[in-house]
């Protein structure tokens, strides 16, 4: 096992709770994160599917921004519409650069007179920066470096939560309210990346521990750590940074085209006017990318991991793999990648290459579960 | 605090072994190695006829996790393998030194039998590592 160096490395408000009950702590993104508890990380994934689990993800960066032009300040840098997000609502956005490429992806709520972002850790100095040098006058830019962020998530996470607060349970997928929990001030979402319902609450690091403590003695919750995050987010299809997008990605290779809002297409009313705009909206009319990023099943039993190379049936490199594990819900090998765009079809055979054999996958539709979001 | 068997044998690669009496010996891993991995979810082991030696990798274990190689700690010749673990690689977990043994190995060189750790030296390797 690979020893912790705990030099350098941050701690969240939540280091000695996470000891205390028995995780293993291992280095993520500059702090020391729990990796799993004593559950394991399969047992984790699963109670979260069916119960609600808590995640400690305080290593993302908070960020708020006032100013009276902070929504339309912030849209020159996403190709989302922020302008028109109604108040109490979150939205999830991406910050392009000028070959339009993904330098991070990231939620962005409006409260009226600010607006709350966050970033993911590995990216959040990189973030900040960006948004100080480039959203110019009069938008002030604050981190909330005193505050945690937490997320309870699974079918269990509204019943739960709304024993301590009975307000959240009157909020849908995507709302965002400040809101008292227990007499401390929150910021609340309900939202996640796990596929399940649930929220996200950004406490006071002050409060944090007692809060979550709070929590964890709601029946239905049990702390759940990184390793299982990563399986139930795969399971999802959701990305992760740094392993399925990056600066070299543009959002239609990585079929986010989803997430580019009308508004802001070739024939939008605020058309363009973000980093990287002419390739992008070139992609979306042209249709001209190369690769694509896909869903991945495997065949077999074993779990086909990052990096592992993709090919066809004629032994030509097609692809990669950029994330992969095995599912402990759909109990099968579970991955996304890119590949060549003539093997992007759904139940397109691929194989995979794993210590020297070549193990079979089919092009897969993701989310390979179904979401469980909470529409009202 | 992890299990470990007075009655078997140990080498640092957190494989057991245990002696059949008969010229073959039986492997897998120590519970310590199957709590390390955590829940395992495929086991890939070397075909019935192989010959091994002493410290090669003969297969590979997987958990949620990461995957790990699987040490031949003597050598031989592979006469057995347990094929429930391609069903039910769980078993790992569950019972390590029991339904969960990876494969037998019929002896080329008995002398080798010496060179392994018993249960204390095992366990104080262990102690060391975590």
């Amino acid at each position: 096992m690979a020893e912790i160096q705990s030099d350098n490395l941050n701690k969240t408000a939540l280091f000695d709770l996470h000891v205390e009950l028995g995780a293993k702590m291992v280095p993520f993104a500059g702090y020391e994160m729990p990796v799993q508890y004593p559950l394991g990380v399969k047992k984790e994934h699963l109670h979260t599917r069916h119960q609600a689990g808590l995640f400690d993800v305080s290593h993302m960066g908070q960020v708020k921004l006032t100013g009276a032009n902070a929504a339309a300040a912030l849209e020159t840098l996403v190709p989302v519409d922020i302008i028109d997000l109604p108040i109490g609502k979150q939205r999830y956005a991406l910050f392009t650069n000028t070959d339009g490429g993904i330098m991070d992806d990231l939620m962005v709520a409006n409260y009226g007179d600010w607006i709350y972002v966050v970033v993911n850790a590995a990216c959040k100095e990189q973030d900040i920066a960006h948004m100080r040098a480039n959203l110019g006058d009069g938008i002030e830019l604050e981190v909330l470096d005193d505050r945690e962020l937490i997320a309870i998530q699974g079918p269990k996470a509204a019943e739960a939560l709304a024993r301590i607060q009975p307000e959240v349970a009157s909020m849908v997928f995507m709302d965002s309210r400040e809101m008292s929990i227990d007499g401390v001030d929150c910021i609340i979402s309900r939202s996640g990346y796990t596929g399940e319902d649930g929220y996200e609450i950004s406490i006071p690091s002050a409060d944090t521990e007692r809060l979550v403590r709070l929590f964890l003695d709601q029946p239905e919750i049990e702390a759940i750590g990184l390793g299982a995050r990563d399986s139930l987010r795969l399971e999802s299809g959701l990305c992760l940074y740094g392993h399925d997008l990056d600066n070299t990605t543009t959002p239609l290779e990585a079929s986010l085209i989803w997430a580019i809002s009308p508004c802001r297409r070739a024939t939008g009313e605020r058309a363009g006017g973000f980093p990287g705009a002419d390739k992008i909206l070139d992609q979306i009319s042209n249709k001209n990318w190369t690769r694509k990023r896909v869903g991945l099943l495997g065949a077999g039993r074993a779990p086909i991991r990052e990096d592992a190379e993709l090919f066809d049936a004629e032994d030509n490199k097609i692809g990669i793999v950029t994330s992969g594990t095995y599912g402990p819900t759909i109990e099968a090998p579970v991955a996304m990648g890119y590949v060549d765009t003539a093997f992007s079809a759904l139940d397109t055979s691929v194989f995979a290459e794993v210590r020297g054999k070549k193990l079979p996958m089919t092009v897969s539709r993701m989310p390979f579960i179904e979401q469980r979001y909470y529409r009202g | 605090m992890s299990d470990i068997r007075n009655e078997l044998k140990y080498v640092a690669s957190h494989e057991w072994i245990r002696d059949e009496g008969d010229g073959t010996v039986t492997i897998g891993i120590t519970d310590h190695a199957q709590d390390l991995l955590g829940d395992v979810v495929f086991v890939e082991l070397p075909d019935v006829g192989t010959d091994v030696a002493a410290g090669d990798d003969a297969g590979v274990v997987e958990s949620v996790k990461a995957a790990s190689d699987v040490y031949v700690p003597l050598s031989g010749e592979v006469v057995e393998v347990n094929e429930q673990l391609e069903e039910s690689p769980e078993l790992v977990n569950s019972d390590p030194y029991g339904d969960g043994w990876f494969f037998r190995i019929k002896l080329s060189d008995v002398a080798e039998l010496d060179d392994l750790l018993d249960a204390d030296a095992y366990g104080e390797l262990c102690e060391g590592e975590s």
